[in-house]
């Protein structure tokens, strides 16, 4: 079994630093190194080190790749300005999720693609089947690229003392390419799916390893602690970003997910584009809701939902928040129901969900 | 390294229980349980007078990954339980074997015992 996992160029530094291993994607990843609580509020404070290596990468090369693009994501491509990123959901014809993506610009036929570690091989696969006539390739990276992402309001500081670039220069979105830690051709971007400020940096990865210890020796002093999946959860959660196989799937559109502002219906035609437009327009059958609870029980995903006596939805996930030191998480309910007298059922107890709009941590 | 305190006794399950001067006993989780758990959040106990047969679930821990049943090491009424724990859950991280205790318990049969395991053989199992 374990011999089947993947290990990210990072793996030697994990259980150097005592990280507790697990499976996850087919990867096997540091859940934890000095305990969830503690590493959350460290990126929350100061800052935290995570290795994303597990998470995929393709290339798309063409002078049809913006057009192509379009007319896969249902985020715009072509008005994206080289050196920027956006966010996007990809979709099957039915509004069902392929994968949620964040793709960068790197020159005018030329993107690159993060995806989901469970996802990557289904993603290319997919992207595959879509390139009909036009004049795109789909190269994958997965291999090429270790990934790191430096959070918490440090992050800067940290990460200015080892590279040249600009880094006051970016604004959210943006990206830079250049050297860090004496590895070349680094792409550094100001992205996160923490909600505190940072990094994500794509190093090649030979010098995957070299660079996360450079970042953890330099961010020593201002309490850099590297971070687990457990706490990259945790934090994810507080910043209201939706999780793939959670509050995103092949079952839950992004209209369900409450993410409209990445359907870009002003483009002609995209996959998916008719379901999700009747789904913004006649409305969807259920919908995900963030929640805290006023209690010490986490809910877990799958969890019952009720209203009154009707179960009305699931729990998709849960964790306790850190900074509101109470349970939080989201769950998928009828469309119907009324949110004010919603309860979940933990182990035999019901507790009321005090629903949010705005997530818990901004 | 997991602490093991060779005065305790051991469940395959990660109890620890200690045999107090009056032969009642005290239970709690292991250094090792609390290790594997990660930061513990809430612990459901049973009340004051409960009647437990050996490996009966006696309550829950919860931790931020995941919720754990409890086990009961041995058969008896739960005379007292450690109510400090309703506020300070994160106890059972800090001093598991000692503020952290959970339920105490009047033994039915003080022959049980002999099934526990000693510290050696615990150890063995980590």
């Amino acid at each position: 079994m374990s011999a089947e996992l993947s290990r990210t160029p990072l793996y030697d530094l994990h259980v150097e630093l005592g990280a507790r291993m697990v499976p996850f994607a087919g990867w096997e990843m540091p859940v934890q190194y000095s305990g969830i609580i503690e590493e959350h509020l460290a990126v929350r404070h100061k800052a935290g080190l995570f290795d994303v290596s597990h998470m995929g990468e393709a290339r798309i090369r063409g002078k049809d790749a913006a057009a192509f693009l379009d007319a896969i994501m249902t985020n715009e491509f072509s008005s994206l300005q080289p050196n920027h990123a956006r966010y996007t959901i990809m979709c099957y014809p039915d509004g069902g999720c392929v994968d949620d993506l964040i793709i960068y610009r790197i020159s005018k036929d030329e993107f690159l693609i993060c995806l989901n570690a469970s996802n990557a091989a289904k993603d290319i696969a997919w992207m595959n089947s879509q390139v009909g006539n036009w004049d795109v390739k789909i190269i994958d990276e997965c291999t090429h690229w270790a990934q790191l992402a430096l959070q918490g309001p440090f992050a800067e500081k940290i990460l200015s003392c080892l590279t040249h670039l600009k880094l006051d220069t970016l604004k959210r979105f943006g990206f830079l390419i250049g050297d860090v830690a004496g590895a070349k051709d680094c792409i550094v971007a100001r992205t996160g799916y923490t909600g505190s400020p940072g990094f994500e940096i794509y190093v090649p990865a030979a010098q995957g390893s070299a660079v996360a210890r450079a970042i953890l020796a330099k961010g020593k002093p201002d309490g850099l602690l590297p971070i687990g999946l457990g706490a990259r959860d945790s934090l994810r959660l507080e910043a209201g970003y939706p999780l793939y196989g959670h509050e995103l799937s092949e079952k839950i559109s992004p209209i369900q997910a409450g993410l409209s502002w990445t359907v870009k219906f002003t483009k002609s035609q995209f996959i998916g584009r008719d379901s999700l437009l009747r789904q913004t327009e006649k409305g969807v059958a259920s919908k995900v809701i963030m929640y805290s609870l006023n209690d010490r029980r986490i809910a877990r995903p799958g969890a019952t939902v009720f209203s009154g006596d009707q179960a009305v939805g699931e729990i998709l996930s849960g964790t306790l928040s850190p900074v509101l030191n109470k349970p939080i998480g989201t769950a998928l309910v009828g469309s119907g129901s009324k949110t004010d007298t919603l309860t979940v059922d933990i182990r035999g107890t019901r507790l009321p969900l005090q629903i949010t709009q705005t997530p818990f941590f901004k | 390294m997991s602490n093991v305190p060779s005065n305790l006794h051991y469940t395959k399950d990660h109890e620890w229980v200690k045999v107090e001067a009056d032969g009642t006993v005290t239970v709690g989780i292991t250094d090792y349980a609390q290790a594997a758990l990660g930061d513990v959040t809430f612990i459901d106990l049973p009340k004051v007078g409960k009647q437990l047969e050996a490996a009966d679930v006696f309550g829950t821990v919860e931790s931020v990954k995941a919720a754990s049943d409890l086990y009961s090491p041995v058969s008896g009424e739960v005379i007292a339980i450690n109510s400090s724990l309703n506020d300070t859950p994160d106890l059972v991280n800090r001093e598991p074997y000692e503020k952290a205790w959970m339920i105490k318990i009047k033994l039915k049969s003080p022959a049980e015992l002999d099934k526990l395991l000693d510290s050696s053989s615990y150890q063995s199992l980590l």
